[in-house]
């Protein structure tokens, strides 16, 4: 199969990549990029281990096509600290013990993240629905919906 | 499979109809990049429209609004004038998936899949939603109620596609509902479904509705004996009392591990009742 050049913007680097037609933006950035931070659980949309910003808002990459991020800008994981310093998120996430296995972390921090731009200051219900296609098999949700609302308080605050 | 970005709608009708194998049209990706990768569609062609002029806006047209193809659910949902005057098109938009894949599916999409239980397409076909229609012949307008034709298929010609969808203006005194149901609070498929429109004189009482219902037929239907049974009324029981019966002699679902064949009908009539009163009450009547 002819490979295809795709020029974009992934967490603000210029970015060229070479990858087939069918080939899925997440394994894009796991295989081609070696940006291993957005996950696969399911490769259908249903949970949401690989969400990144395309074009500023949160999508699944495995339903992108590498393809398709020409000329876009792509946000991932790996360009959510500031350098050293880590995203309130994402330190609140470690110190409320909100992950374990931590394989549904980046995706769920990506999908918060778009959450309290839009919306600083949620209900518990809307981080729920919000994050209804993260899914996470090891915390039971409750860790998660209270680090995101501790990490919006102080986001609010600064 | 080759993937091509055409740089004009003709292009893109004549490298569709010049395809012998597998045609897809990329939208938002959300069901035809499923298919793919569960190896249930390989297509030899992969066509994105989503650049091309007009795809991505949402426009006043005859005190109406015309709809992008590549408008995405979450775009519907942003669109305050547009909710405000087909509310339960919105809705229903607004259910599919989740917030990813509300960020990428578009109603087009959801109507092109041809599912008996897309939940953008009932409220669609009560607002009397027209798409239009490109082609190799050009453009024809189509009511979106004849786009399905069974599941999984479209009355779309070889080469033929959608480059918007509009929905007409109403008067004052008029509104929407779709609900469906869903053994979870979300993310899921409906098991039955119902959009009810209606429009009210000044004392509120029906003088035109339109019902449809979902997952409960091979397509999504138009229940025009429905729209008539509460056409003259205020919902009073009788009103609602015939609604059911006509929206329950509609269905014709089957059975499997979503529900069966009597539980689909009996919900899509509860699920028409609580809709047409949600639309009554939008519309500004008063029970
Ligand atoms: C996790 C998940 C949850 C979902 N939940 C729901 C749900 O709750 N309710 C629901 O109804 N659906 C649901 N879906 C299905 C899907 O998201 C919707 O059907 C969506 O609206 C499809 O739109 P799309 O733009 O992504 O379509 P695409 O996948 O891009 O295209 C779908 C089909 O339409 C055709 N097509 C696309 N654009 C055009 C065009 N312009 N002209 C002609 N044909 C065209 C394509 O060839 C393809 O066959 C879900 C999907 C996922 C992955
Ligand atoms: S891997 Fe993309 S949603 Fe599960
Ligand atoms: S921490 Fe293991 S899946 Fe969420």
């Amino acid at each position: 199969m002819k490979m295809i050049p795709v020029e974009t913007t992934i967490n603000g680097d210029q970015t060229e990549f070479l990858c087939n037609a069918d080939e899925s933006l997440l394994d894009v950035l796991r295989d081609r990029l070696g940006l291993t931070g957005a996950k696969e659980g399911c490769g259908t949309g249903d949970c949401g281990a690989c969400s990144v910003m395309l074009n500023g808002r949160v999508v699944c990459s495995c339903l992108v096509l590498g393809v398709e991020t020409q000329g876009a800008e792509v946000e991932t994981i790996e360009g959510m600290a500031d350098g050293e310093t880590l995203h309130p998120l994402q330190r609140v996430f470690i110190e409320e013990a909100a992950l374990q296995c931590g394989i549904c972390t980046p995706g769920i921090l990506i999908a918060a993240k778009s959450l309290l731009a839009k919306n600083p200051d949620p209900t518990d219900t809307e981080v729920r629905y919000w994050l209804a296609g993260n899914l996470c098999r090891c915390t039971g949700y409750d860790k998660i919906i209270k680090a995101v609302q501790k990490a919006a308080a102080e986001m609010r605050a600064a | 499979m080759r993937y091509v970005k055409p740089e004009s709608y003709e292009a893109a009708s004549a490298l569709l109809a010049a395809e012998d194998g597998i045609a897809r049209i990329l939208t938002g990706g959300t069901d035809v990049l499923v298919m793919l990768k569960a190896e249930m569609v390989e297509p030899d062609l992969m066509v994105d429209l989503k650049h091309l002029p007009g795809m991505h806006d949402i426009a006043a047209e005859d005190g109406g609004f015309r709809i992008g193809a590549a408008v995405s659910s979450a775009e519907l949902g942003e669109h305050a004038a547009l909710k405000a005057m087909w509310p339960g098109v919105v809705e229903g938009a607004e259910l599919i998936g989740s917030t990813q894949v509300q960020n990428r599916a578009t109603i087009v999409g959801n109507l092109c899949t041809a599912s008996p239980a897309a939940d953008s397409v009932p409220g669609l076909v009560t607002a009397n939603a027209v798409a239009r229609l490109h082609g190799p012949h050009g453009t024809r307008d189509v009511p979106v109620v004849e786009i399905p034709v069974s599941p999984g298929k479209t009355m779309l010609a070889k080469g033929e596609f959608i480059t918007s969808i509009y929905l007409p203006a109403r008067p004052v005194g008029a509104s929407d509902a779709y609900l469906r149901f869903i053994p979870r609070t979300e993310m899921d498929i409906a098991v039955s479904s119902a959009a009810v429109s209606l429009e009210l004189d000044a004392g509120g009482t029906i003088t035109a509705a339109r019902v449809a219902i979902g997952a409960v037929a091979p397509t999504v239907r138009l229940v025009a004996d429905a729209g008539a049974a509460i056409v003259g009324t205020k919902l009073d029981d009788d009103a609602i009392a015939a609604l059911i019966a006509a929206t329950e002699a509609a269905c014709s679902p089957i059975t499997d591990k979503r529900g069966t064949i009597e539980f689909r009908t009996k919900t899509a009539g509860v699920l028409a009742k609580r809709a047409a009163h949600i639309a009554y009450s939008r519309a500004g009547g008063k029970t």
